[in-house]
C-alpha cells in the first residue's frame, strides 16, 4: 500500500534550484534510500518533506491527504531526527526520551529502558547527555525514534558518528521497523542492512 | 500499520511536561537565569549612584528606574528563551510534533517568565523600599511588575522567534521588541508611581490587564509563526 | 466575486508592467497637487492668529506624518497579502514601503521639530504626536534591521511580514499609550489643530499637500518595487522580453 507520495517537488534553497521536479512514492514497508553529492539537495528534501521547510510547488500526500493542509495528523506519525539530536547536555538519556517523547507518547519507564537496549545503549546510569560521546548522543536520539512508534521515520544521516556495531544496531531496528509495514525516507551514503526488496534509492544529482 | 497511534498524548499533558523539563533544565544551571535578576538588581542601584539619593528625589524616580531596568534585564534574558533549543534542534522537533506550536511555546515562554520574570517580581519590593517607596505601595508595586514582566515575556516571544540563529541577533532583538514595549511600560510605570503615591491605581492596571490578555492571546500564535520561519 | 485582477497582480511581469504605466501618472499629478497646494498654503493662506507665520510649517509636517503611519498600514496590508497568499509582488511592495515610511517619519520628525522651535522655544518637547512618530521610526528600523539581517529573501520576506503585523496591531495601542501618558503630564498640546477651527483657506491647501504626498508616495512606490521586482526575478526570462520592448 502506498503511503506516501510526492509529486513534482521543485525547492530553492535560496537562489539555488536544487530540485526540479522530483515525484516518487513510498509503500508500507518500504524504505527510501536519498543519496546525491553534497550539495544536491538531501537535507533539503527530507525538510521539505517533513514540513519544516515550504513547497514552492509540488506536492507531499501521505494517506491520500495533502501533508500542507493536515500538517497535524501527518505530524502524529512522523519521527523525525537530523543532524541535530535534540537532546540536553543537563539531562541524562532515560530523562531525554521521557520528556522529548513523552510530549507526543505515553510510554511506562520499562518502555524506555527497552528502547535503549535496542539501540545498544550501554546502561541506563545517570550520566547527562553532554558527558556522551557523539556516538552515544546518536544511539540516544534513535532511542527516541523508536519509542514515538510512528509509522514514518524521515532520518538525515542518522548513523553519522555510530561505529560498525552501531550501524549493524541500526540495521536492526529499520528492519524490525519495515517488517512491522513503517515507512522510512533516510539520506545517507552508507549501505542500509535492510532485504533488498525493500529498499528503493532515489540519487539526486 | 494502523493510523494515529492509541497512546497519543494530549496537548495539555504535552505542555506540562514542557513546562517541568525547561523547569528541571533551569534549575540545574540556576547561574544562567540569575543573571537578568542580578543585572536587575545592578541597574537599580546605578540610578541613585548617577543622580542624587535623598529619599524624596528617589521616590519621583523610582517607578521609572524599575520599569527601564525590569525592561531591560527581561529583554537580555529574552536571548535564552529559544537559543539553545534552536541550537539543538528541539525546536526542529516541537515543531514537527502534531501539536500545536503556539501552545508548546506558551508552555516555554511561562517557564522563561517564572525562571527570569518572577524574580524580578519578587525582588521589586526590596528595590522599591531602596528607592523611598513607603511599605504600603509595595503589594501595587507587585502586582504591576506582575502584570508587566508576564507581557514582556510574551511580546518578548515573538521578538526572540524572528531573531532566532541570526547573527547580530541581541541587539536587533532589543529593536525588534523595545518600541513593541511602549505601552507596557507607561502603563506599568504609571501604575507604580500611583501606587507609591498611595492614590488608586486601577485605571491604569486595567489598561496593562488589557495588554496582557491581547499579548497572551495573540502572541504564542505570531511566535509560532516566527519560530517556523526560523527553522526553515 | 472575480478575482482574476488580483491574482493577475501577484505576477511579476504583470505587476512590472502595469506599475510602470502607473507611475508617470501618479508623479505628475502629485507635482500639481504639490504646486497648488505650495501656492495656496504659503502664498494665499493667511497669517495664522496667535502662531503667525511659523505655522505654514504644517503644509508638510502634517502630510509627512499621516503619510508615515500610512506606509505602515500598506506595507503590513502588502505583507499580510505576501504572507496568507504567498504573493512574492507583496512582499516585494512591503520591501519597498519601509524606506519610504522611516522617511516620512523623519521627515515628520524634523519639521515637528522646527516647527516647536517658535512655539515652545525648544526643538524637542515630548508632545504625543512628535513622540508617537519616534516610536514608529524605531520600528521601521527594526523592520529593516530585521530584513537586513537575514540572507535569504523569502525567509526576510516573512519573518519582516510577522513583524509588520505584530507592529500593526501595536500601533493603535502605542499611539493610545503615549497620548494617555502625555495627558497626565500636559494639559493641552499645540499640535492639535481642530478641523473645524480651521479656514477653508487653510484647509483646502493642506487637504492638497496630503492629496499631493499621497500620490508622491504610490509613485515612489511603484518606482521601488518595480526595482525590487526586477531585483528578485534578475534570472527570469520575462524580464529581457520587458527590457526588449523599450530599448
Amino acid at each position: 500500500m502506498t503511503l506516501l507520495v510526492a509529486d513534482n517537488l521543485h525547492l530553492w534553497r535560496g537562489e539555488l534550484h536544487v530540485l526540479r521536479g522530483l515525484s516518487f512514492s513510498v509503500a508500507a514497508g518500504r524504505c527510501l534510500q536519498v543519496t546525491g553529492v553534497n550539495g544536491a539537495g538531501k537535507s533539503t528534501l527530507l525538510r521539505a518533506l517533513a514540513g519544516l521547510l515550504p513547497l514552492e510547488s509540488g506536492s507531499v500526500h501521505w494517506r491520500g491527504k495533502d501533508t500542507r493542509a493536515d500538517h497535524y495528523a501527518f505530524h502524529s506519525e512522523l519521527a523525525w531526527l537530523s543532524h541535530g539530536t535534540a537532546l540536553k547536555g543537563d539531562l541524562s538519556a532515560p530523562e531525554n526520551l521521557r520528556f522529548s517523547a513523552g510530549l507526543r507518547r505515553q510510554f511506562t519507564p520499562a518502555d524506555v529502558d527497552a528502547a535503549l537496549a535496542h539501540v545498544g545503549f550501554p546502561h541506563s546510569d545517570g550520566r547527562l547527555a553532554r558527558q556522551m560521546s557523539a556516538g552515544q548522543q546518536r544511539r540516544v536520539a534513535l532511542a527516541r525514534v523508536l519509542l514515538l512508534d510512528c509509522a514514518l521515520w524521515l532520518l538525515d544521516e542518522p548513523t553519522s558518528n555510530l561505529d560498525t556495531r552501531g550501524q549493524d544496531m541500526f540495521g536492526q531496528i529499520l528492519s524490525a521497523h519495515l517488517e512491522r509495514g513503517g515507512l522510512a525516507i533516510i539520506a545517507t551514503h552508507q549501505a542500509l542492512a535492510v532485504p533488498a526488496a525493500r529498499l528503493q534509492g532515489l540519487e539526486l544529482s | 500499520m494502523t493510523a494515529p497511534t492509541p497512546t497519543a498524548v494530549s496537548p495539555g499533558r504535552a505542555g506540562w511536561l514542557l513546562v517541568l523539563r525547561d523547569l528541571r533544565l533551569g534549575l540545574r544551571r540556576p547561574g544562567e537565569w540569575l543573571q537578568p535578576l542580578v543585572f536587575f538588581l545592578v541597574v537599580t542601584t546605578l540610578f541613585p549612584l548617577a543622580t542624587d539619593p535623598q529619599m524624596s528625589r528617589l521616590r519621583d524616580m523610582a517607578p521609572g528606574a524599575l520599569w527601564v531596568a525590569a525592561l531591560l534585564s527581561s529583554l537580555l534574558a529574552l536571548e535564552l528563551l529559544f537559543r539553545e533549543d534552536g541550537q539543538d534542534g528541539s525546536l526542529e522537533q516541537l515543531a514537527v510534533s502534531g501539536l500545536p506550536l503556539s501552545w508548546l511555546l506558551l508552555a516555554k515562554t511561562c517557564v522563561h517568565w517564572l525562571l527570569t520574570g518572577l524574580p524580578l517580581v519578587l525582588a521589586a519590593p526590596i528595590v522599591a523600599t531602596a528607592l523611598g517607596a513607603p511599605y504600603a505601595a509595595i503589594p501595587g508595586v507587585l502586582a504591576a511588575l506582575l502584570l508587566g514582566s508576564v507581557t514582556l515575556s510574551l511580546i518578548g516571544a515573538v521578538g526572540a522567534g524572528l531573531t532566532l540563529g541570526l547573527r547580530r541577533g541581541g541587539v536587533l532583538l532589543a529593536l525588534l521588541v523595545l518600541p513593541l514595549a511602549v505601552p507596557v511600560l507607561i502603563f506599568g510605570a504609571r501604575a507604580t508611581a500611583l501606587a507609591i503615591a498611595l492614590e488608586p491605581m486601577a485605571a491604569p492596571m486595567y489598561l496593562l490587564g488589557a495588554i496582557a490578555v491581547l499579548s497572551a492571546t495573540l502572541a504564542p500564535l505570531a511566535a509560532a509563526a516566527a519560530v517556523r520561519i526560523s527553522l526553515e | 466575486m472575480n478575482w482574476i485582477w488580483f491574482h493577475r497582480l501577484g505576477s511579476p511581469p504583470h505587476f512590472f508592467r502595469i506599475a510602470g504605466k502607473m507611475v508617470p501618472w501618479f508623479a505628475w499629478l502629485a507635482g500639481i497637487a504639490a504646486v497648488t497646494g505650495l501656492v495656496g498654503g504659503l502664498g494665499l493662506a493667511p497669517p495664522d492668529y496667535q502662531q503667525g507665520e511659523g505655522y505654514r510649517i504644517i503644509f508638510v509636517h502634517v502630510p509627512a506624518a499621516v503619510l508615515s503611519t500610512l506606509a505602515y498600514a500598506v506595507m503590513a496590508s502588502a505583507a499580510g497579502v505576501g504572507l496568507i497568499w504567498r504573493m512574492n509582488v507583496a512582499h516585494a511592495v512591503a520591501a519597498s514601503c519601509a524606506a519610504v515610511g522611516a522617511w516620512f517619519t523623519l521627515v515628520a520628525l524634523a519639521t515637528g521639530s522646527l516647527w516647536g522651535r517658535p512655539m515652545w522655544g525648544t526643538y524637542w518637547e515630548w508632545d504625543p504626536r512628535l513622540t508617537s512618530e519616534l516610536v514608529l521610526l524605531f520600528l521601521y528600523l527594526g523592520y529593516m534591521g530585521l530584513r537586513g539581517a537575514i540572507d535569504d529573501t523569502a525567509r526576510a520576506d516573512r519573518a519582516s511580514a510577522v513583524l509588520a503585523l505584530v507592529g500593526v496591531i501595536n500601533l493603535p495601542i502605542i499611539h493610545y499609550s503615549v497620548d494617555w501618558w502625555n495627558s497626565l503630564h500636559q494639559g493641552h498640546t499645540l499640535l492639535k489643530f481642530g478641523k473645524a477651527s480651521m479656514p477653508p483657506s487653510m484647509l483646502v491647501p493642506l487637504l492638497l499637500m496630503m492629496l499631493a504626498f499621497t500620490l508622491y508616495f504610490a509613485a515612489i512606490l511603484l518606482v521601488r518595487a518595480r526595482g525590487e521586482v526586477l531585483r528578485r526575478e534578475r534570472n527570469a526570462r520575462w524580464i529581457s522580453e520587458a527590457i526588449g520592448e523599450r530599448p
